[in-house]
């Protein structure tokens, strides 16, 4: 018998060709899948051109090349970063080249497209890669000499991480959504609570979570410094896998008596929409509190929330509103999916009556690329995920990270606020 | 490899972001990357350090991004290396490919301050503050670590793994 082992240890040991590993183990795995983007993708090509005896990529099939970050491009060295991407996959015969305007952001992407699937090892030359775990692969960002290294072998070595068991109680409030569960996670661990280790989600809440929801809060287990973060395969995924095309996957669960490094409670009926505070995403406090935080910008969108389940969210909220005069709302759907659903859904229209910019799928501001970047002093309200010293634009701008329930509303209110605040607000006026 | 210079000391989490803000993450260039080392936690660290420096920092250092420009842009800076108490683990992945030595040690931080001299020996870890006179070991890499490391790094490594894999697809 080999011993008992955790859902990520099970699809790490299965790709190792081994029976059983232990946390701490060093090995090497087969991957299903090699994502990069056109940042990571320029040093990756160049660094893949120093290997002596790689002159093809290992399998073209499972490799995904997706321009997402400074798209449609800023400037000349970003299009020069995007073309080197482009003509790598021409040269090595990479159909999975998504181009802007078939595509959008790649952890938004590649899940539509059926791409990812339970089971699997994939890797991605950005940090969020960790989305996937959101379908039950095992999933982890790296940096671009590994995407190199994995191009031509298919492989990649690591420690097998000690998994911490996060466990949902209780149930979800009016306007508390899966950002405002992996905030009040990540407040509760700290940015460096779980260094090296997996995140297993976990608890009657997340089984009734949708899979956008998982994404949302696998997207961020990287926040609080874990390799991955994954979630238990159940009816929801089997139901998004079929709907997305995606077969032949294996399912793992974890054993019954597997070891967990530690298991954390969240008693989610006491969750309020949150908002986490410059300079580090576990800088969280209730969205209540803080209605004298005046913003200059809201960004709705990217990788953490751009999917149509969050464009809903936010568009209930904007329907029939104006975003406050002194406020610019930038709308960012994911990929060109989601901006077509927003069409045929009317949402487009709410946010462009509301007074929203409708940007093209772009990484563009959370990044501080391009696309919504800030002064000097400015603040920003946003469902991305970092919310780093300069990290959207001016060393002293701020970002505050939320849902798109209380992003939709601050922008109505010119503050912080959520969607109660934005009643009350409604009642006084 | 013998690295001697000041310490220039740092808190917890210094993100990629701050090590290297997104805005310069269009650029390639080791040396330009390195213009901007730092910029937006210590306008002046780029003035301040001279090449061989060493970077001293608490925990969690290089959090954030799988940049791994953030590595590039501190070695195009001229930093020999990086003692922490903990590393984010993309970037400590990205120090070994990249070859920027990294050491983590929490007992040394705390008995480094800003400004002091050090020398580290990367060889077998020894830390030591030429200010005060003390002694540090940084915790040792694990055995398949160290031997990539001196294989001289990752993509050595593929490359023989590119032609262990070609002999036996021929003997097969």
């Amino acid at each position: 018998m080999p011993r008992p082992m955790t859902q990520t240890e099970k699809i790490l040991a299965a790709h190792a060709g081994k029976a059983s590993v232990s946390p701490g183990d060093i090995i090497s795995i087969n991957l299903d899948l090699v994502m990069a983007n056109e940042l990571s993708a320029a040093v990756a090509i160049t660094e893949f051109r120093k290997i002596k005896g790689a002159t093809k990529v290992w399998d073209p099939a499972k490799i995904a090349l997706v321009p997402s970050h400074f798209t449609p491009n800023k400037d000349i060295a970003t299009a020069t970063l995007s073309k080197m991407m482009r003509d790598f996959a021409t040269e090595q015969h990479i159909e999975n080249y998504f181009e802007i305007g078939r595509g959008g952001i790649e952890h938004v992407v590649l899940p539509e497209n059926g791409m990812v699937g339970p089971g699997e090892t994939i890797i991605g030359g950005d940090s969020h890669t960790t989305t996937y775990g959101g379908i039950g692969a095992f999933a982890t960002g790296v940096g671009s000499t590994d995407i190199a290294a994995a191009f031509a072998l298919g492989e990649m070595w690591l420690r097998v991480p000690a998994t911490t068991k996060i466990v949902y109680e209780g149930s979800l409030q009016p306007y508390v959504s899966a950002k405002d569960l992996i905030l009040r996670t990540i407040a509760e661990l700290g940015v460096d609570g779980a260094i090296y280790g997996a995140l297993e989600y976990t608890g009657p809440v997340v089984r009734d979570l949708p899979i956008s929801g998982r994404f949302t809060m696998a997207n961020m287990a990287i926040e609080a410094g874990a390799k991955n973060g994954i979630f238990p395969v159940d009816a929801v995924t089997e139901a998004y896998c079929a709907a997305v095309g995606k077969k032949n996957y294996t399912v793992y669960h974890s054993d019954r008596d597997a070891a967990y490094e530690r298991t954390v409670v969240i008693d989610c009926t006491s969750v309020e929409p949150q908002v986490a505070l410059p300079w580090l995403p576990e800088n969280t406090r209730n969205a209540s509190e803080l209605s004298d935080i005046d913003i200059q910008q809201a960004v709705i969108g990217t990788c953490t929330n751009g999917r149509i389940e969050d464009m809903r969210q936010a568009a209930e909220i904007l329907k029939g509103q104006k975003v406050h005069p002194s406020v610019r709302a930038i709308v960012i759907p994911g990929s060109q999916k989601v901006y077509s659903q927003c069409l045929k859904e009317g949402l487009a229209e709410i946010f462009i009556d509301a007074g929203c910019v409708l940007s093209t799928p772009t990484c563009g501001p959370c990044v501080g690329g391009h696309m919504g970047v800030l002064a000097d002093g400015e603040r920003c309200i946003s469902t991305t995920n970092r919310n780093f010293r300069g990290r959207m634009g001016h060393v002293k701008s701020e970002v505050y990270l939320t849902g798109p329930y209380v992003a939709a509303a601050s922008a109505i209110l010119g503050h912080i606020g959520g969607p109660q605040q934005l009643e009350a607000a409604k009642v006084v006026a | 490899m013998i690295l001697s210079g000041t310490a220039h000391k740092y808190g917890k989490n210094v993100d990629t972001d701050v090590i290297i803000p997104g805005r310069y993450c269009n650029l390639i260039d080791p040396v330009e990357l390195g213009r901007h080392a730092l910029e937006d936690l210590d306008a002046n660290f780029v003035k301040k350090a001279k090449p061989g420096d060493l970077i001293v920092a608490d925990t969690n250092f290089g959090c954030g991004s799988s940049r791994e420009v953030a590595a590039v842009a501190l070695k195009g800076a001229g930093v020999a290396g990086v003692v922490a108490k903990s590393f984010a683990r993309i970037f400590y992945r990205n120090c070994i490919n990249t070859g920027l030595p990294i050491f983590e040690c929490p007992q040394g931080v705390d008995g480094i301050n800003d400004g002091d001299k050090i020398t580290v020996d990367a060889d077998n870890g020894t830390i030591r503050n030429e200010t005060t006179g003390k002694e540090f070991r940084a915790t040792q890499f694990p055995p398949f670590m160290q031997e990539l490391i001196a294989r001289g790094g990752l993509l050595r490594y593929v490359e023989e793994r590119l032609k262990e894999k070609a002999s036996a697809g021929e003997r097969a």
